[in-house]
């Protein structure tokens, strides 16, 4: 059960009946606080299968990276954490805190406390930033029981937040998105997701279109949010957002499958020598068997 | 012979030389004669059926079905409009049942050195050779029955003349309000507005019922923009289940002239509403937005005209629509650019939400381009909610109905932005928002 956990332990073929799923919230508090596990998931899109069988496990405060070629499955692994309904979950298990993460829909998986930042963050006319998060804020504490925040507390943390990350309180009151430069996108992401604290946060490919000002912006907002209970999954294809971003743990993801892990000095092996070395790996592993 | 077999346009015409035979000397005046030629028009014309190409996709088959009583005095008393939650504001508010204007329940705030205001009937009686130039000048040749109906019938609605320079602060509200708790009401209301040179004013027509029985308004509004004036024109219609609503708005611009409208209909049976402007000035500028929001098996349409006549004017359209259950939505948006008309813009755009696989929108973008240096663009959408906007929301915590409400709040919020009378705006924003929570 232990060998969840990312670290050294990977399988090219799991089998699916050696992990034990669904296994009582309790039993996880008592393992070493497991906050996100899971095992062997598969995932198809209109009939292709993308994730072949994916097994990882993030204790709260670890920072996980995952890197990988071009259409490894890195997005669509941060796609159906999220929610995304266009996949189909077809084998395997996402447990959160000991909660079956696929039977939730999206609206509450993010309730929970999972928050994905956009590779592509998507404009929103007519709805302000500054409502949607009012919104969103106000949903959340209602699947938590808790009362919404009145519009002083609300607007007096926003303004916090926003200079945690260096957002313009202008850009609050424009449309979602809208004529947003790519990095007032990825910027609003980061602002949203000191917002809303999540547990988990998923960054899907948050560097992708930054320039290294933005970058690094970007990446002290996120350092600011870490905290021993709290945990983040970062997608990237380069290991650049690393240097600003450092990971506890790296995860090469290759043909739907986590392929190799280690600590951060893996992605500095990969900056150097590239992916073809692990695709040969394997390539070869698989005439083997 | 039953009263009930007696087709609706047999009737109408019967009430008019019944009408005729008992007044006096007023038979012979120009005003009843423009009547008497329309009526020849309507029994000509007919009803439209779905052959006439203009009436392709809305049948008026199940209006003119029934019978409806278009002689009634007034009925309402203020207790009676509590329910309708009139938004409360500091404005010439006109109130008119049944198509008859009601004194008692009407108020105004504005000079009469800034505005002449009054009821057709009383503005006929007190200055008949003003009100006949304005009458019937901008329709008449129209080839649509129902405004020659509501010709032939016009005995009551707003008169309103602006006087040359003259801004007037605040805003004219009518509102035409249909009792129908008793029996089916019809009503024609008749309304004229001359705007005068360097004059402004900012104009609505609220159209609301009262009871379960069928209504049927046919209503015909001209428009005069006088050179360099700015009129601002809002149509808005939350009606029963039951109200059938045909409507014509004709405008004409002069010079340098501006022109908005808004069409707002959220609810009512069956509405034609058309809404028709010659600009026929060189630099004018016309606006036109509409929004609908139908359910059930409600039917709305909207043709719309903009027929530039004179060079160096600019036209821009947009109307968007939410469709919902079974209902059905019809777009039908024409412009010319006469030969005259060069270095002409004119930009059309229609957007639709069909929620539902049972809904119908009908779009049809109409450009007739007899000009060569023109910039004209149109287009039309037809779609669901954006999946990706939808599935952004929820990634938030945003529950699934709530963020296709606020999406399609912000959709509606376009139209409805544009609409500066502030109450009327804060009116249409909160039955929006009622109308999308019930979905």
């Amino acid at each position: 059960m232990f060998a969840l956990h990312g670290v050294g332990n990977f399988h090219i073929r799991p089998k699916l009946t050696t992990f034990a799923v669904n296994l009582p919230r309790t039993t996880y508090t008592s393992i070493n606080l497991v906050m996100l596990s899971i095992n062997g998931l598969r995932a198809s899109i209109e009939g292709k299968e993308i994730l072949k069988g994916i097994n990882l496990g993030i204790k709260p405060g670890e920072v996980h990276a995952i890197m990988g070629p071009n259409g490894s499955g890195k997005s669509t692994l941060a796609s159906v954490l999220a929610g995304r309904e266009e996949y189909e979950v077809t084998g395997g298990s996402v447990t959160f805190n000991g909660i079956d993460l696929l039977e939730l829909a999206a609206e509450e998986r993010a309730a929970e406390g999972i928050f994905l930042a956009f590779q592509y963050p998507v404009e929103i006319p007519g709805v302000t930033t500054i409502n949607f998060l009012k919104t969103a804020v106000n949903e959340i504490r209602k699947y938590n029981g808790e009362e919404p925040l009145d519009a002083a507390r609300f607007l007096k943390m926003v303004r916090e937040k926003a200079k945690l990350v260096s957002m313009n309180d202008s850009l609050l009151k424009r449309a979602l998105n809208e004529g947003f430069s790519g990095g007032e996108k990825k910027r609003n992401e980061i602002f949203q997701m000191a917002v809303l604290e999540p547990k988990l946060a998923i960054l899907d490919e948050t560097d992708s279109g930054l320039d290294i000002d933005a970058l690094r912006i970007v990446a002290e907002g996120v350092n600011s949010l870490r905290s021993p209970d709290r945990s983040a999954i970062v997608v990237t294809h380069y290991q650049r957002l690393l240097d600003y971003i450092v990971p506890d743990f790296v995860h090469v993801l290759y043909k739907g499958r986590i392929v190799k892990s280690g600590g951060k000095e893996l992605a500095f092996e990969l900056e150097e020598k590239g992916y073809d070395w692990i695709k040969a790996e394997v390539e070869a592993a698989e005439v083997n068997q | 012979m039953t009263f009930e077999t007696i087709d609706l346009k047999t009737k109408l015409i019967t009430d008019f030389h019944a009408r005729e035979s008992v007044m006096n000397g007023e038979a012979k005046s120009a005003f009843h004669q423009k009547k008497r030629a329309a009526l020849a028009q309507f029994d000509t014309l007919g009803f439209p059926t779905i052959q006439n190409e203009e009436w392709k996709y809305s049948n008026v088959r199940d209006l003119i079905s029934a019978s409806y009583n278009f002689n009634t005095s007034d009925t309402l008393s203020a207790e009676d409009l509590v329910d309708l939650k009139m938004p409360e504001q500091a404005a010439n508010i006109l109130y008119f049942v049944n198509g008859h204007y009601n004194a008692a329940l009407s108020t105004m705030v504005s000079s009469t050195d800034q505005i002449i205001i009054d009821s057709l009937q009383n503005a006929y009686k007190n200055n008949p050779e003003l009100v006949n130039s304005y009458f019937d000048e901008l329709v008449k040749d129209d080839t649509d029955a129902f405004t020659s109906l509501n010709t032939a019938f016009a005995h009551d609605g707003v008169f309103i003349h602006i006087p040359d320079n003259k801004t007037v602060e605040h805003p004219v509200i009518l509102r035409f309000v249909s009792d129908a708790r008793q029996e089916n009401i019809g009503s024609q209301p008749r309304n004229i507005i001359a705007v005068g040179k360097n004059a402004h004013v900012k104009i609505a027509e609220a159209f609301r019922t009262i009871g379960e029985q069928r209504s049927f308004t046919n209503v015909v509004t001209e428009i005069n923009v006088g050179e360099e004036a700015g009129v601002e024109y809002y149509k808005v219609q939350n009606e029963s289940e039951n109200a059938y609503h045909i409507g014509t708005t004709q405008v004409r611009m002069l010079e340098k002239s501006h022109f908005y409208a808004a069409t707002v209909t959220l609810n009512g049976k069956f509405t034609r509403n058309n809404l028709n402007i010659v600009i026929d000035g060189e630099h004018c500028e016309a606006y036109m937005y509409g929004l609908y929001f139908p359910d059930g098996s409600q039917h709305v349409d909207n043709h719309t005209v903009a027929d530039h006549r004179k060079p160096n004017s600019e036209s821009n359209e947009l109307y968007k629509g939410i469709l919902r259950d079974r209902s059905k939505g019809v777009f039908n948006g024409k412009i010319f650019v006469r030969p005259d008309a060069q270095k002409t813009n004119a930009f059309q755009s229609c957007k639709n939400i069909v929620l539902s696989t049972d809904a119908t929108m009908y779009t049809k973008p109409q450009l007739e381009i007899f000009a060569d240096d023109v910039k004209c663009s149109h287009g039309t959408t037809t779609g669901q909610i954006d999946e990706e906007a939808l599935f952004y929301m929820r990634s938030r915590g945003i529950s699934k109905p709530e963020a296709m409400s606020l999406l399609m709040f912000a959709f509606c919020a376009d139209v409805v932005s544009q609409i500066k009378i502030d109450s009327i705006r804060e009116y249409l924003e909160n039955v929006i928002a009622e109308k999308l929570s019930r979905s």
